[in-house]
């Protein structure tokens, strides 16, 4: 794992220093509102319905047991004893003074973390699959690359004040675990040739006009990733529509444009930029790929991993659902589920965090992943330390065996806290979860991923979601619009919107049609929501959700 | 003649806690939307707003959002500023528990 350079250190510190004293300033009424709100949103600071909010980067999701105890200090000290992970491998603290800050950001600092460029007209936290370094099907660690982006990306003299938010994710596996193909670049490690690269994609976006990335480059060498990232944003930072901020967006600039004259001024720009790279960045490379080699496995008698799993069928369901394959066959990677039905989707509380983090020292070679799904993810144990894990998760209320199925839902914020919210998110997924713990038919429905966003930003992803919602105000009054077929897989889709919306108790029953109709038309338990959806097509669905409709036509 | 006004308030966020306020008629501002101002012309509501913006050190980002006469002062109208009275419906924080003193 990545720790902190005397430079990276140093930065930080600096950063901290100077917002301290901006927040001084602000309280002692030197700087205005208008001229303080830049600072605090370049370190994360927001201004939400009922408090200030504070965002935290987890750099391509990964964290240590250290840094997992810090934010549960952070949390039971300066908040309200819980933290909320979001689809961007933050964490964000909902109810900070504003006097409490800087000591926030110096305890963050202490553990190698910060909350630089988590808001603002930058390149923002650089997100990665959340198996990285574990997955059994991976080409190779896409963590020090994002790194490598990191370390260029933080304070790039070019590159603060871009037309709008730039967002990076990175996967180094074909399977795409995160949902690259959504975001302004999408990196795929790809090996051809012996040689590792990337294929690029540009221009992917959720938000008013969901766009699918499309590639700009099938195959660029692993040492031309800055110079060649760099001539696209600086290629869009010249274009960007920055009269308009709804087009501002890299995504719109492709649209406008079209790939092939992007690639070909990226290509351009590339050219000018490239010998200014000397190769420094590959040896700095180096020198992080080093801190990211593969823990010491080892090898443990799997004898009551296998009793437990014959005897147990609680720990059996939770390994079947819960537990991904390693590159190792006695290991595992073990998602923690923070969706119990009713919770908060992505909320931990200080003990929580406590616990997952004994559990990472303790068994895990002392990593910690944050999904994009709002859950937590330890990726190098034992299988026969299974047992073990899963009774402490017991414990810690944090052993729902739901991975990937109708309850594990992502939801935002929504108006329960953010203030560009048009409805509410959270209790929408809380009623969802609960009423199908009530039916007990999660398990019957199987692998089902319902997003959920609290307006058009989309930050709960709804497009990619195989049903997504999106709350809308209509006329002062939450609406529910569904989405259907989204997938935010490598066969990355925008859902289609099935028809007009819901109202806030209407859209559990909506979702339930939807189900029993899935449950009445797959071929048979093996063919899953998504599959069913694109045999059939969205008719039988669309029939299910609005049967008032169906009855007019029929009479 | 000018068109009827919808009767306002005027709201903002707390600078040292974030959490939200209203201005009261007597240029204070209170945690409680029942204690505000309702303003009813909007040649006055300007000028509550002029005062709003000079008090920098207290309110953030004032604004004017509609409310209506309720039986204890004014109540809010959308959905958004209703939860700005009461907190989040998944926790029970914020002026729902704390009080909106
Ligand atoms: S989707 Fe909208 S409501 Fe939800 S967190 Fe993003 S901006 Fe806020």
């Amino acid at each position: 794992m990545y720790h902190y350079s005397d430079f990276d250190e140093a930065f930080v510190r600096t950063r901290v220093d100077q917002f301290r004293d901006q927040v001084a300033r602000r309280i002692d009424g030197s700087l205005t509102e208008d001229e303080f709100k830049p600072l605090r949103l370049m370190n994360g600071l927001y201004l939400q319905l009922h408090a200030y909010m504070l965002r935290v980067a987890i750099p391509y999701g990964t964290l240590n047991s250290r840094q997992m105890r810090q934010l549960a200090l952070i949390a039971a000290r300066w908040d309200k004893g819980y933290g909320h992970f979001t689809t961007r491998q933050n964490i964000q603290f909902n109810w900070p003074k504003l006097a409490d800050v800087p000591d926030i950001l110096d305890a963050l600092a202490d553990v190698d973390m910060h909350a630089i460029q988590t808001s603002g007209n930058t390149i923002r936290n650089v997100t990665a699959d959340h198996f990285a370094g574990a997955a059994a099907d991976e080409i190779a660690d896409p963590r020090p690359f994002a790194e490598l982006l990191r370390q260029w990306s933080t304070d790039h003299p070019e590159f603060q004040f871009l037309p709008r938010k730039f967002k990076i994710a990175i996967t180094g596996a074909a399977a795409d675990r995160a949902v690259i193909a959504a975001h302004d670049i999408g990196l795929q490690v790809i090996e051809r040739d012996g040689a590792l690269g990337f294929r690029v994609l540009v221009g992917g976006g959720l938000g008013r006009t969901p766009m699918i990335g499309k590639v700009v480059h099938d195959f660029l060498p692993q040492s031309d990733l800055l110079p060649y990232i760099e001539a696209i944003v600086s290629v869009w930072n010249l274009l960007g529509r920055r009269d308009n901020k709804y087009k501002a967006r890299i995504k719109i600039t492709v649209h406008e444009h079209g790939i092939d004259e992007i690639a070909r001024l990226a290509e351009q720009r590339f050219s000018e930029i490239r010998p200014g790279f000397s190769g420094v960045d590959q040896q700095v490379l180096r020198d992080i790929e080093a801190q990211f080699a593969a823990p010491d496995f080892e090898t443990k008698p799997m004898d009551c991993f296998h009793a437990a799993y014959d005897a147990d069928p609680v720990f059996r369901s939770w390994v079947d659902i819960n537990v991904s394959a390693h590159k190792r066959d006695d290991h595992a990677i073990v998602s923690i589920s923070l969706k119990k039905p009713g919770a908060t989707p992505g909320d931990a509380t200080a003990a929580q965090m406590d616990v997952m983090a004994a559990l990472a020292e303790g068994f895990g070679h002392d990593e910690l992943r944050i999904s994009h799904e709002q859950n937590v993810i330890l990726p190098h144990v034992a299988r026969a330390d299974l047992p073990a894990i899963h009774a402490a998760l017991k414990d810690a209320d944090l052993a729902s065996a739901n991975i990937g199925l109708i309850s594990d839902i992502i939801a935002c914020p929504g108006m329960d806290y953010c203030a560009l919210a048009t409805a509410r998110s959270i209790p929408v997924a809380q009623e969802i979860a609960t009423r199908f713990e009530e039916l007990k038919l999660e398990h019957e429905v199987g692998p089902l991923k319902i997003k959920i966003s609290g307006c058009i930003n989309a930050c709960g992803h709804h497009h990619v979601g195989h049903i997504g919602i999106l709350g809308l105000d209509r006329a002062g009054v939450e609406n529910y619009q569904i989405t259907l077929g989204g997938d935010g897989t490598e066969d990355a889709v925008i859902g289609t919107r099935a028809g007009p919306g819901f109202a806030y108790d209407e859209i559990v029953p909506a979702i339930e049609r939807l189900i029993q109709a899935y449950l009445g038309l797959r071929e048979d338990a093996s063919e899953t929501f998504l599959q069913t959806y694109r045999r059939t097509g969205i008719a039988p669905f669309k029939a299910a959700l609005y049967p008032e409709k169906e009855n007019a036509r029929a009479a | 003649m000018s068109r009827e006004y919808t009767p306002k308030v005027i709201t903002a966020n707390h600078l040292m806690l974030g959490d939200a306020i209203w201005l009261t008629e007597d240029d204070t501002w209170s945690r409680d939307i029942a204690r505000a101002e309702l303003l009813t012309d909007e040649a006055h509501a300007d000028m509550r707003m002029l005062f709003a913006k000079g008090q920098p050190q207290i309110a953030v980002g004032p604004y004017l959002a509609e409310a209506e006469q309720g039986a204890l002062g004014p109540v809010p109208v959308h959905l958004r500023e209703v939860f700005r009275t009461r907190g989040p419906s998944n926790r029970d924080h914020g002026k729902q528990v704390d009080g909106a003193i």
